[in-house]
């Protein structure tokens, strides 16, 4: 998320699962860690046990709020009102700690007199608004003066266009009270938090933040994010032991997926991918774009020269700019709902789906069901015969007549897939700390892992290319990888290309890292894998870091952030699993540069002491002239606590010496983010896009530049429509795992919650007249499913500005296959994109519950109609905009700070 | 007597009686019992990570003559000391359970059956497919611009994959083969 | 070797069946997280089947109760009642229209392993029999499936595992993992559990720990918290004892467990030393006269 990115420099956990152990209070909103992350919860169980209070701020009592020891009931959407209180509360009752805030955020930094907040006028609206474009021109975001190295500061937070004193204006309104009318908390439990929270923050103590996809899921996620940030940066809570923001991710390697990602808008480290506006034609263009003059971002073409090396080989030379044209260029949002409305349209002929489920566990899955029949081919690759396999089978729509089997046109190739101990290679876990599984068993019968898969694919495409210039890049794909007898190419040679080397084989690199020509091409001490298929020296010696990497093809490296991994030692330090202390040093490898807690600078004072011994963890050695300390110091080692620059130098030398977040030009902690999101500098509250419930704050409702993906079979309901008077909201199971292709097939699981449900409370089961375990069915604008009810005291009405409203909670891990079947959430659910990840809003949103069964067959479209007519226009809520107009902003953000998730 | 007390003394009840135990206790164990050990003793085993959630769980595989035997937590993990949750605690099940598919299966246009073909023409056709989509609809240049790219074909999912999988993807559907359509879990 | 150097009971090896020390179970609900660890982890070890897909609609245990397909089960128990100084909601801190409290209790429950086992006395096979380290195990191979030990287990534990499931008409329960024991490891649930709510050792540190915990608990507001332990009755002590907050009924745990064959044994055992006296007078005698 470029929450964490925006706010900090990179858009990873700050911390380690362990470290939450030395928290004195933990703030856990936006996820159920004890459900979806049970053994990372040891470490906050660890805490609580040292005297820790444990916050659980949820619209359930789930088997975390169980544990806590005060759960926080709040209406599903209001995670910004609530957070933007605790910030006020902070500001006005000069709670913050002022020392940091002063020297290691931009609460001092001047803004530009153009620039004007949601405040003024009331109407939720940043200045730079474009109504035509539905999208904000964010010039007058900026700092004032001239780029965002060296701003202009206040340290007094005196001057009233300081980032401190907008921010004390923007949350004046978010009083006790409106938390209360807006969340459903009341001022006593509100102030109950805020002391805990208070009370375990300063230079002796720490708290902490876990947050989930209760937060990203909505259509305001990376801002709550940034409120959870910015709320930690006035505590003074980021890069000290204890402290931090665990975002806790869901599957195995999602930290992985985002830095080595399979995602359209970046390649790996975050560097963007070329856009075809016009304004990264070029290698030199696209390198003037995206180099920023301070920071560590000044040596972005290091890392895209070393990245189109890794892809290219010696086909990337200096002479054809190593290969730019080469790479395709993006031309709007490729994100997943939008090609999923190619598909649905039948633009669309070709899918790869590979370790995922989405005729179940996308939103909308009804519509995605059909959108699959509309493929020419489709490839998926799964352990087991998931929904997305056998949609054209066994989906509702075909039992229901809807589709019909021998109308599909859609080919359909089922690869069995590899299990994870059949295979090696590296999961990054939710706290950036790559680890590497080695092989147990081969995989049983035609089981293959994707990268056998991959490589197979590629030599057979690589074969067939011709001299047509379309097939110039597959020609010059440097697809070298050696392979073992079953045809499986070397997983370490991989992670050796991830990890980067210096390109000419015949280099040798000496101790200072010079590199010289000499010795056996392929074969110096340092290299791994240096022969390619043919036999012939392929790649010199490792690079030792991310340091060592040139912009003038010397080295090639496949993810910049994760150098080091695999470097000249010849240890692939993924798989190392020696762990010398509580950090974990020794076992895995966490980027960057095994750091287990980023901006670590901030532990120490402005002037290099640590804040307290107490929370001591990495200092400035005074006789040795270096940081030193527990961990891996997370700034330039030799670089004093008293330098400042003089303005005149670029990248880390323009960083002053008390200023721990490096990758931002400024090396300050943006409370304020001046670059980089595009719904607005400060985080400010929306009402999710279905809502029983209308913004007490603002005369707009919703996050204005997000994405309706309007449609006729996309609809969302208006504020208070009558129709669908109940919040919803969703959650995982412990004993479930997303969409169940990994938990519903397996026994020993599928007993364990055999059966879809719904929690409600006993207050709305009596005013519905429905007992425990009835069948009711849950119904919203996208179609209706049936389920269970279980009526529990763990869900509970709220009283929202004098009006009870109920909110029902359903797992999600159900389809029509396994052990245990049942209806899919996702089908309830609109397909919506927040404005800087395109993720969808399944949170919170509005339904009507009807008691009894759900027809099946054909009998079912009738049933839907008497409660959801057809007809209407697509776009039901005033502020959605017809189909055809602008979705917000035209594509995804490039900036450094946005990296996805 | 001394026979007769040796005699006597092979008598189980006197047995019982001298050990002052009374056939419930070491001495009723039948030899499988006394046999019993963990089937992980001997083991060979591979240090692994967990598949399901993000919090990255060191994981023990033993396995035997190719065979997986039992998966349990690594006691050494900084993050799990050993532990496990239900879902790490089935992977045993995960890669063992009887509805696991292990063969290739095909879906002709229209068909109402899966076919099962051989895994090598199934890649095969898998590439041709591939080849003749990305004829039809791959963009060499536009208004001026090069584009090297298709919006035709498309990817999901990685979330789960090695980075290292993640990683060939990119290269071969993205940097190769000019797909953008590349999407997963992360966004979604 | 893997694991050398850990600090908790539950992942260091051990040598308790080589050296004959009484071992035993805390289970501590104040810790539990309802995860059902345990009961895979049991169940992945043990091979044992599932228990069938069935859902109950009672809070999230679905496992229902102990029995021959499931050796651990974790209780959900939903009650009117504050759990220690929780705040819950609003109403916990005086606001709100004066709501009762409400308290969600995860307690994974087990074979107590009773020092005196209604299932052990009740065997008329000798498939039953005590361990060195004080456990009760079912001797599959010696099990007839004739069930009285069924009926004799105060807590209602054991059970016949019905058709068609494998090993059908034996009688199983929790085997305390003796297989992994001798050979030095920890039972597998409590390896697993992530919250080490389920502790495993030697019975006498547990004991010392639990009253330790007791203390503890009480200290920090938990007021119901005490052990369940019993002693004082014909059990005469269990070797999985528990910390439970407020009675033991509500978790369907007698107060006061009685082993059933304990009258039926004196009488066995009566009966027993008459038959050997008159026996041994008669060898005697024959031993004199001849």
């Amino acid at each position: 998320m470029p929450g964490l990115g925006t706010s900090f420099g990179r858009g990873g956990a700050t911390t380690a699962q362990q470290d939450l152990a030395n928290a004195d209070c933990i703030l856990i909103e936006g996820s159920s860690m004890a459900e979806a992350h049970p053994v990372g919860f040891r470490w906050v169980m660890k805490a609580k046990e040292r005297g820790a209070t444990i916050i659980h701020v949820d619209p359930r009592f789930s088997r975390t709020s169980a544990l806590a020891d005060i759960w926080v009931p709040i209406r599903a959407g209001g995670d910004i009102a609530f957070l933007g209180g605790l910030i006020r509360h902070i500001i006005e009752n000069n709670l913050f700690f002022r020392d940091y805030v002063v020297h290691f955020t931009n609460a001092s930094c001047i803004l530009r007199e153009d620039f004007r907040d949601t405040e003024e006028g009331g109407t939720g609206f940043f200045s730079g608004w474009n109504e035509q474009q539905r999208a904000y021109d964010k010039e007058s975001w900026l700092y004032q003066g001239d780029g965002l190295s060296f701003p202009e500061r206040d340290l007094t937070l005196q001057h009233p266009r300081c980032v401190f004193q907008v921010l004390r204006r923007h949350f004046s309104r978010y009083t006790p009270e409106m938390v209360e009318k807006i969340c459903g908390i009341s001022p006593t439990l509100f102030h109950k938090v805020a002391d805990t929270l208070v009370a375990a923050s300063g230079p002796d103590k720490t708290a902490a933040i876990c947050y989930a996809v209760g937060w990203t899921q909505q259509s305001k996620g990376v801002q709550i994010i940034r409120t959870a940030s910015m709320l930690q940066l006035l505590l003074g809570n980021i890069g000290r032991p204890g402290g931090g923001i665990l975002a806790l991710r869901g599957h195995a390697s999602i930290q992985g997926s985002t830095d080595v990602p399979t995602l359209y808008d970046i390649l790996p480290g975050y560097l963007p991918m070329p856009r075809a506006d016009g304004t990264e034609a070029t290698l030199r263009d696209y390198l003037a774009k995206q180099t920023k003059p301070t920071g560590l971002w000044h040596n972005t073409p290091a890392y895209f020269v070393s990245i189109l090396k890794a892809y290219y080989g010696k086909n990337a030379t200096a002479e054809n700019d190593f290969g730019y044209d080469w790479v395709p260029k993006v031309t709007g949002n490729h994100s997943y709902f939008e090609y999923l409305y190619d598909m649905a349209d039948g633009k669309m002929e070709g899918m790869f789906i590979m370790g995922q489920n989405p005729a179940v566990a996308a939103p909308n899955s009804r519509f995605e069901r059909a959108a699959l029949s509309k493929l020419k081919w489709l490839v998926i690759r799964d352990m087991v015969e998931i929904e997305s396999a056998s949609f054209w089978a066994d989906s509702p729509e075909v039992d229901r007549g809807e589709l019909k089997t021998e109308e599909i046109e859609t080919e359909v190739f089922f690869f069995p897939s590899a299990g994870h101990a059949e295979n090696d290679g590296t999961f990054t876990n939710t706290q950036r700390l790559l680890q590497w599984r080695q092989t147990a068993v081969r995989p049983p019968g035609d089981c293959r892992s994707d990268e056998w898969f991959m490589h197979q694919l590629a030599l057979r495409l690589i074969a067939k290319a011709s001299n047509d210039p379309m097939d110039e890049p597959l020609r010059a794909l440097d697809w070298w990888y050696p392979e073992d007898e079953t045809g499986m190419p070397h997983t370490e040679a991989v992670l050796a290309e991830i990890n980067g080397w210096h390109t000419d084989p015949a280099a040798a690199v000496g101790d200072r890292g010079a590199v010289a020509r000499v010795g056996d091409p392929g074969r110096n001490d340092g290299v791994i894998f240096g022969v390619d298929r043919n036999g012939k020296p392929h790649h010199g010696p490792q690079v030792a870091d991310y340091n060592e990497l040139k912009a003038d093809g010397s080295t090639a490296c496949g993810c910049w952030i994760y150098s080091g991994v695999f470097s000249r030692d010849g240890v692939n330090k993924a798989n190392a699993r020696q762990s010398k202390d509580y950090l974990g040093h020794g076992w895995g490898f966490s980027w960057p540069s095994d750091r287990r807690i980023i901006y670590n600078r901030a532990s120490a004072s402005p002037t290099g002491e640590p804040w307290s011994q107490r929370k001591k963890l990495v200092w400035w050695d005074q006789t040795q002239s270096k940081w030193t300390g527990v961990d891996v110091p997370d700034f330039p080692a030799g670089k004093a606590p008293g330098y400042r620059p003089t303005r005149q130098e670029k990248g880390l030398d323009a960083i002053p010496g008390d200023a721990p977040f490096m990758l931002h030009e400024d090396g300050l902690g943006w409370i304020y983010v001046p670059k980089g999101l595009h719904d607005g500098p400060f985080p400010t509250h929306y009402e999710p896009l279905e809502s029983p419930v209308r913004n007490f704050l603002y005369s707009r409702d919703t996050d204005p530049v997000v994405n309706w993906f309007t449609r006729q079979d996309n609809r969302f309901a208006p504020p208070g429509d009558q129709r669908f008077p109940y919040v919803l909201t969703t959650y995982r199971l412990t004993e479930h795992h997303t969409a169940g292709g990994m938990s519903r097939f397996l026994p020993h699981l599928a007993e364990l919650q055999p059966e879809m449900f719904a929690e409600i409370s006993p207050e709305l089961a009596a005013q519905l007249k429905i007992k425990n375990s009835d069948y009711i069915c849950i119904v919203t604008l996208r179609g209706a499913i049936e389920t269970r009810a279980l009526v529990s005291r763990r869900a509970r009405p709220l009283q929202i500005d004098g009006k009870t409203v109920h909110q029902i909670a359903l797992p999600f891990h159900w389809g029509t296959a396994g052990n245990v079947s049942g209806a899919a959430a996702n089908d309830l659910i609109p397909i919506s994109g927040e404005p800087n990840v395109t993720i969808m809003e399944s949170k919170a949103l509005a339904c009507n519950i009807v008691p009894g069964r759900l027809p099946r067959g054909p009998a079912f479209e009738d049933w839907l109609d008497r409660y959801v007519p057809r007809g209407g226009p697509p776009n039901l809520h005033p502020e959605q905009p017809p189909p055809g107009a602008p979705r917000g902003r035209v594509a995804a953000g490039h900036e450094h700070e946005s990296p996805i998730r | 007597m001394t026979s007769l007390t040796g005699l006597l003394g092979k008598w189980p009840l006197i047995r019982q009686i001298r050990e002052r135990a009374d056939g419930t206790g070491l001495e009723a164990m039948s030899d499988k019992t006394r046999a019993m050990h963990a089937r992980i003793d001997g083991a060979e085993v591979a240090r692994s990570v967990c598949p399901y959630c993000g919090v990255g769980c060191g994981q023990l595989v033993f396995h035997k003559d190719g065979k997986l035997i039992s998966i349990e937590g690594d006691p050494e993990s900084p993050i799990s000391q050993g532990n496990l949750c239900p879902k790490g605690a089935a992977s045993y099940q995960l890669l063992t359970h009887d509805r696991r598919v292990t063969k290739m299966k095909y879906r002709a246009p229209r068909a109402k059956e899966w076919t099962e073909i051989p895994l090598d023409r199934a890649m095969d056709m898998v590439a041709d497919r591939v080849w003749e989509s990305r004829k039809r609809t791959f963009v060499h240049k536009k208004n001026g611009a090069t584009l090297n790219h298709t919006t035709a074909i498309c990817h999901l999912g990685g979330a789960t994959l090695d980075i290292e999988e993640n990683y060939l993807i990119k290269k071969l559907f993205t940097l190769g083969l000019g797909m953008v359509c590349v999407s997963n879990q992360a966004r979604i | 070797m893997i694991g050398e150097g850990i600090q908790s009971s539950n992942q260091r090896r051990h040598s308790f069946v080589k050296d004959h020390v009484e071992v035993g179970f805390f289970t501590d609900p104040s810790v539990c997280i309802g995860c059902k660890a345990c009961e895979v982890a049991c169940k992945e070890w043990n091979h044992v089947p599932d228990d069938g897909f069935t859902w109950s609609g009672n809070s999230y245990d679905n496992t229902g109760h102990l029995g021959a397909s499931t050796w651990r089960h974790v209780m959900f128990l939903e009650q009117d009642r504050q759990k220690g100084n929780q705040v819950v909601g609003a109403h916990s801190l005086g606001d709100g229209d004066g709501e009762d409290p409400f308290r969600w209790v995860f307690l994974s429950d087990v074979c107590k392993h009773c020092e005196d086992a209604g299932c052990l006395e009740a065997c008329p096979t000798g498939a039953i029999v005590r361990t060195e380290v004080g456990s009760v195990l079912v001797q599959n191979d010696v099990c007839n499936g004739c069930g009285y030990c069924v009926v004799s287990c105060p807590f209602g534990v054991i059970d016949r595992r019905p058709e068609p499931l494998p090993d059908a008409g034996g009688a199983f329960k929790c085997t305390f993992c003796y297989d992994r024991q001798k050979s030095g490891l920890v039972p597998a649930c409590a390896k697993v559990c992530p919250t080490e709510s389920i502790v495993f050792g030697r019975l006498d540190d547990l004991r010392v720990r639990g009253a330790e915990r007791v203390r503890q608990l009480q200290q920090k507001g938990y007021t119901d918290a005490q052990l369940y332990d019993p002693t004082e009755t014909s059990v005469r002590g269990i070797h999985a004892f528990f910390l439970i907050l407020g009675e033991p009924e509500a978790y369907g745990l007698p107060p006061k467990p009685q082993v059933p064959t304990i009258y039926l044994k004196s009488a066995w055992t009566s009966a027993f030393a008459t038959a050997i006296g008159s026996f041994i007078a008669t060898l005697l005698a024959f031993a004199f006269f001849s």
